[in-house]
């Protein structure tokens, strides 16, 4: 026993090991945070999409119990013994909301499983590749639109950093100082995936839809970094895990209530934020193909845009890339304007001061979930609300409205900035 | 040729700027949303039970007392009320049927019966229930008022041998119906 511990302390000590077994955590759990996500998201989006339609959505896809039968219990209801069992008679409220909660015929999951047995549905197809697409590029493709969200995930902090006796861990995976560029420039990479796919399916159909989401893309993505720089402006760093250090301290971007915010300056300074709030936030449903910007797939004038070729599991990998970049781009926006991992009113220091820094951590990593969850929500609320925009619509609105206003906008932060202190 | 000119409507400046409409969409939308999820949607009516929006829980819940009279379900044989089956094997439903799932084997009625006159009686009558498409042609073409669809819905066969149904089954599910159909009465 000891002579692990002293194995595990020598390993720790070294500071490349100390950074190797830490980062590897830090990815096996973002890693771990974004699929369960993307899962998570497909079944809030079904949910969602059927209240808002006044249906129930995926509600079922319990685990029945008749399965018991089939492996030789010969109890074809087991609940009544259970309620036997504990004594509870068979009308008293408890009976009734197990009832109603069908555990007398399955053991429910809410519809929860649904989007894995989706996938293992998928998983189970058949895999056709028609004979005329160019093969090389049309495997690379699915790959290429569900990496690049995955490695911009990289520097999203989900919660502060921790001392511990061997050193300091912040929580990222990469602490880089150029937190938003990277985000950006790996983003921007998953519309290759777009164009190989439908280029290399060799049909029209998926070709206008990779076209499209090329044209999207570089428009939308211009004012995408534009918008941003106001909140650089005030910031003054790049680094993720800094900007929301700083928005722990003095007020979430969005919602200045507590230390520096208070300041008559970044209250003037809301407005220039809000509108890069709204600029931001529909260049990043543009970037994510998201309706009301889902020209790249709308299967109205494309069938099923650059993956119409695809199946089984390819067309899987795109599905997910899409959710991913859905989760990604929700990450993104709640680290810049909401706050991050903070946990908000200066809350932050005082779990970490009266609770410890473990506490702390985990706090802010559940603040962090719930803030994520909460901009998917609203992610998928507006695919519900709005109708798809027409293309020409999409290309004036990104080069002929945002991008004017985002430039406008950097001046009126610069000029919020310098004339009030 | 005569046209009608259509008058855009005038946007005004807010409306071009979209995001008020935008806010009341999302209302509009969340309200939907919270009604669902309280069990008040409306036009809810009798419709559901229980549940989340206008919906039925289908195993559970169904709309077997709502079908129409006119519902389109399953193709049966039916008994007159003397008790003797109407189908004489003319074949017409077999030749007009579109997805081809009817099979008539004809053969010939005993001649001590009471409707010897018709001659012919169907020996084996097969409908294919994975062919049928429900659309009632057979029942609109037959002279002898002897197929009709009935309100049956729910059919799950367990293999594609167990979709056909013979003579025997079609006529135990298409029971009796009134009204006596005089022609084959040898003392008419």
């Amino acid at each position: 026993m000891t002579c692990i511990c002293n194995w595990w302390n020598d390993l720790m000590s070294n500071p490349i090991w100390f950074y190797l077994i830490a980062t590897i955590l830090k990815l096996v759990l973002m890693f771990a945070v974004i699929l369960a996500f993307v899962v998570l998201s497909v079944w809030i989006e079904r949910r969602v999409a059927g209240w808002i339609q006044d249906r129930p959505g995926p509600n079922r896809a319990g685990l029945p119990l008749f399965l018991l039968e089939r492996f030789g219990s010969k109890q074809k209801q087991p609940l009544k013994d259970v309620l036997h069992f504990f004594g509870i008679p068979e009308t008293s409220w408890i009976a009734k909301l197990c009832t109603w909660l069908r555990f007398d015929r399955e053991i429910p999951t809410f519809g929860l499983i649904q989007p894995c047995l989706d996938g293992g549905k998928l998983f189970l197809k058949q895999e056709f590749t028609p004979s005329y697409v160019r093969k090389a590029y049309f495997i690379v493709a699915p790959m290429l639109v569900l990496g690049p969200p995955m490695v911009a995930a990289a520097v999203i902090p989900f919660a502060s950093s921790v001392e511990t006796a061997y050193g300091t861990i912040s929580m990222c995976v990469a602490n880089l100082g150029i937190g938003p560029l990277w985000i950006f420039a790996v983003s921007g990479l998953s519309v290759y995936g777009l164009t190989l796919a439908g280029w290399s399916s060799n049909s029209k159909f998926p070709f206008l839809g990779g076209l499209r989401a090329t044209a999207q893309l570089i428009s939308y993505e211009v004012s995408m970094g534009l918008s941003v720089i106001p909140l650089l402006m005030m910031f003054g760093t790049l680094n993720l895990q800094e900007i929301v250090q700083f928005q722990a301290d003095n007020g979430w971007t969005l919602l200045p209530l507590w230390g520096e915010g208070l300041s008559l300056q970044r209250w003037a300074m809301l407005a220039p934020l809000a509108l890069s709030f709204l600029i931001f936030v529909t260049c990043v449903f543009a970037e994510a193909n998201r309706t009301p910007f889902d020209m790249a797939e709308c299967e109205t004038d494309l069938v099923g845009g650059y993956h119409t070729e695809y199946s089984s599991m390819k067309f899987a990998s795109f599905f997910m890339g899409e959710y991913a970049a859905m989760v990604i781009g929700s990450a993104i926006v709640v680290t810049l304007f909401l706050g991050g991992w903070s946990i908000g009113f200066g809350a932050d220091a005082w779990v970490a001061a009266h609770c410890g820094p473990w506490w702390a951590v985990t706090a802010q990593f559940c603040m962090f979930l719930i803030k994520l969850l909460a901009f998917i929500f609203f992610f998928v609320w507006v695919r519900w609300t709005l109708p798809r925009f027409r293309w020409d619509q999409v290309m004036k609105l990104g080069w002929l409205v945002f991008l004017e206003l985002a430039v406008a906008n950097i001046f009126l932060a610069a000029a919020v900035m310098y004339f009030i202190q | 040729m005569a046209y009608i000119s259509v008058k855009r409507p005038k946007f005004s400046l807010l409306d071009r700027l979209y995001v008020v409409e935008l806010v009341k969409g999302l209302g509009i939308t969340f309200k939907h949303l919270a009604l669902s999820l309280v069990g008040k949607s409306r036009g809810k009516g009798d419709f559901s039970k229980e549940g989340v929006g206008v919906c039925m829980q289908f195993p559970e819940e169904r709309w077997d007392a709502r079908l129409p009279e006119y519902y389109r379900g399953a193709p049966t044989l039916v008994r007159g009320e003397d008790g003797r089956e109407r189908c004489v094997s003319c074949q017409l439903c077999e030749f007009i049927c579109p997805a081809r799932a009817i099979k008539v084997t004809p053969g010939s009625v005993d001649e001590n019966s009471s409707c010897a006159k018709q001659e012919k009686a169907p020996a084996e009558f097969e409908i294919d229930m994975l062919r049928c498409i429900y659309c009632g042609m057979c029942q609109e073409v037959c002279p002898e008022q002897a197929i009709f669809l009935s309100k049956e819905y729910l059919i799950t066969p367990q293999d594609r041998k167990d979709a056909v149904r013979n003579k025997e089954t079609l006529y135990r599910l298409g029971g009796t119906r009134k009204g006596l159909v005089n022609k084959w009465n040898q003392y008419k």
